[in-house]
């Protein structure tokens, strides 16, 4: 596979993903917060063709649970009655992008029997729902902070590289600063002069903030760098010969050359700040209840219990793997291919 | 000379920086302790400002940071309401435990990386060198927190570890030896763990440097000498490969007292970062505030440290 596969490749999957979480509410066949008190630690349910008659169905169908006589916290299938999936169904009513209300669901089967492709948590809420949900806070963070801290080191790497002299100096003086901090230490100890208890969109935000200020100085340089070499090129040079505008030489001719290591940075920073809001939330220190994060999925692990009975509560964690595997690949491929284009 | 004494003045610099910045965090929180007093109509509003007074709430804020780092150069980093005692004694028992955890971890990284480092390096676009490529990948884009849930999962499951903590029961009786080998076998898990988690990482910028080194002219012409492979590795190209490792190296122990928050708190251990989430959520603002600083000097120090070592080892620098 040549390297534009590669890179083609990865993108388009990368948006398949975030086109998903976009959508969590038509995908999702319910709510992150509808409760089943009754169907708590459900185990995923199995999607089957062939019934216990070995009869072949055409269409899917999974089997109701019921409560095991033996063990209360335990289910058995009921193979007593087939639930065929069903797709296009109406269910909970959602809203795409936060705006237009809706109310068809991708699939589901027919209520009162459910399904929970991935099992349902302590409260007996589908994991699945919940994880496409989560998604929505955990790579929105991700996406704002970088978009924040590359915002900064574009304009501190503009400035410094372009103008050079004494504000080259201060600027990247106070960026060595920054690469230095304690970062996961800073936030915590900016976290930890917030209220416990203020609302969701609030913390969101707030951190979001936190960690695009202080994750700018890396990039900066970098890009520092390239408007370095950029500026004595000779095109650039001739458009200043002809009289343009510092701002515009930096607009039309400097960033453009930039665009490559920004865009790399950009595939880099995503999910280390995904991360760091994942952290959090696992410890408790993010979104809080009922909202889910994909940290926050994660935080009942830190019971023994859950942790060693049900490992459907282990999915969700196992899910972030390929997530990042397409970010650090996206960052690869472009690293590769604008390297091969500078020579 | 002149390398060295920038290199100081920015890490002085470095750390009043991040001091500046803990004291304003400290009054950013809202309100101070003697607002409560305002509400009590027994006591008159000249009372609670000459108490504030008193205790040098009036001055203007940056006379209080004055005040506030002259204590912390004391040692005097403010006291605990949670716990009920100063917070220098309490962060020291932990910033030990968090040292012995890191500090094993990063020991057991930089063994594991060099020799498997230089061996791909060696052995480049070979069957090892792809290997050991495909393994980093993979280590790199499991998140540590699976990985240390899955260790957890491990110990819980099999019983083989001890499922956290850092030792079995408080005995006070036994004997440093069996005390010692208690907490090396509670250690085997996280340090284990910390070590795979830093290891892809180390391995890569091992690989690239010697790499970067091993296209070098003068190790093609010591090959053509005759001289044996081995010795070409390490005597020849391992030396001139340090400089960028030495940083690293800087790095890792500048990032020691914070790398392994998720570690111990997923598995327990008693350690820094485990009291840093505890004091967030106690709103112990003084523990928060002295781990940020404590760490922030481990960072200065650390950087220092390597730029001790590249002074030593790098002729280039010294001459400059």
């Amino acid at each position: 596979m040549t390297l534009r596969h590669t890179l083609r490749l990865t993108i388009i999957l990368l948006a398949v993903l975030h086109a998903l979480i976009f959508f969590a509410g038509f995908i999702a066949p319910y709510g992150f917060s509808s409760q089943n008190r009754d169907l708590t630690f459900a185990p995923p349910a199995q999607i089957h063709f062939v019934d216990a008659h070995g009869k072949i169905h055409g269409r899917p169908f999974v089997y109701g649970l019921k409560t095991d006589a033996l063990d209360p916290t335990g289910y058995e299938i009921d193979p007593s009655q087939i639930h065929p999936l069903e797709f296009f169904v109406a269910g909970a009513p959602y809203k795409i992008a936060g705006l237009l209300p809706a109310t068809r669901h991708l699939f589901g089967v027919r209520a009162p029997s459910q399904i929970f492709l991935m099992g349902t948590d302590a409260y007996g809420r589908d994991q699945f729902s919940r994880f496409l949900y989560g998604g929505q806070i955990s790579l929105l963070a991700g996406l704002l902070a970088a978009a924040g801290a590359l915002t900064i080191a574009i304009a501190v790497g503009a400035l410094a590289g372009y103008y050079r002299g004494w504000i080259d100096e201060i600027l990247m003086r106070t960026g060595e600063l920054f690469v230095a901090l304690p970062w996961l230490y800073l936030l915590f100890a900016v976290r930890a002069v917030l209220p416990l208890h203020i609302a969701g969109w609030q913390v969101f935000l707030l951190l979001v903030a936190v960690m695009g200020l202080l994750g700018w100085a890396r990039p900066a340089r970098l890009i520092r760098g390239v408007v370095l070499s950029a500026k004595e090129r000779n095109f650039v040079l001739a458009a200043r010969g002809f009289g343009a505008s510092d701002f515009y030489l930096l607009g039309r001719h400097i960033l453009p050359q930039a665009s490559g290591v920004i865009l790399t940075q950009l595939a880099l920073l995503i999910p280390q700040y995904v991360l760091a809001e994942v952290t959090l939330s696992f410890l408790g220190l993010g979104v809080s209840e009922p909202t889910p994060s994909w940290g926050s999925l994660l935080s009942s692990l830190q019971q023994y219990y859950v942790l060693s009975s049900y490992w459907w509560m282990f999915l969700p964690a196992v899910l972030l793997v390929p997530v990042f595997l397409l970010y650090y690949a996206a960052a690869n491929a472009l690293q590769e291919r604008f390297r091969s284009v500078q020579l | 000379m002149k390398y060295l004494s920038r290199r100081l003045i920015h890490a002085i610099l470095l750390l009043l920086a991040i001091s500046f910045f803990s004291f304003a965090l400290l009054q950013m929180a809202p309100g101070d302790y003697f607002d409560s007093l305002r509400l009590n109509p027994q006591i008159s509003s000249q009372t609670v400002d000459k108490i504030r007074a008193q205790y040098g709430l009036d001055r203007p804020f940056p006379v209080r940071y004055a005040f506030w780092l002259r204590g912390a150069l004391q040692g005097d980093l403010g006291y605990s309401l949670a716990s009920n005692s100063a917070v220098g004694p309490l962060i020291g028992v932990r910033a030990r435990n968090t040292v012995l955890l890191s500090g094993t971890a990063t020991a057991l990284a930089w063994l594991l990386a060099l020799p498997i480092g230089i061996w791909s390096a060696a052995k480049r676009r070979r069957t090892v060198d792809r290997a050991a490529e495909l393994a980093t990948s993979a280590l790199l884009t499991v998140p540590d927190l699976l990985l240390f849930l899955a260790l957890l999962l491990l110990a819980v499951r099999t019983g083989w570890f001890p499922t956290g903590g850092m030792t079995s029961a408080a005995d006070d009786e036994s004997s440093f030896w069996s005390t010692f080998t208690d907490i090396a076998f509670h250690l085997v898990l996280p340090a284990f763990g910390l070590a795979l988690a830093m290891l892809p990482m180390l391995v890569r910028h091992v690989r690239a440097a010697m790499i970067e080194v091993l296209e070098a002219p003068f190790v093609r012409a010591a090959r053509g000498h005759g001289i044996p492979r081995l010795r070409i590795l390490f005597r020849y190209a391992l030396p001139v490969a340090s400089n960028p490792l030495i940083q690293l190296l800087g790095f890792s122990l500048a990032t020691m007292l914070s790398t392994s928050v998720i570690a111990e708190i997923v598995l327990s251990w008693p350690g820094l970062g485990a009291l840093m989430v505890e004091s967030i959520f106690a709103r112990d603002l003084y523990v928060v505030v002295a781990i940020v600083m404590l760490s922030s000097i481990f960072l200065v120090a650390g950087n220092l440290l390597a730029d001790l070592l590249l002074l030593a080892a790098d002729p280039r620098i010294r001459t400059e």
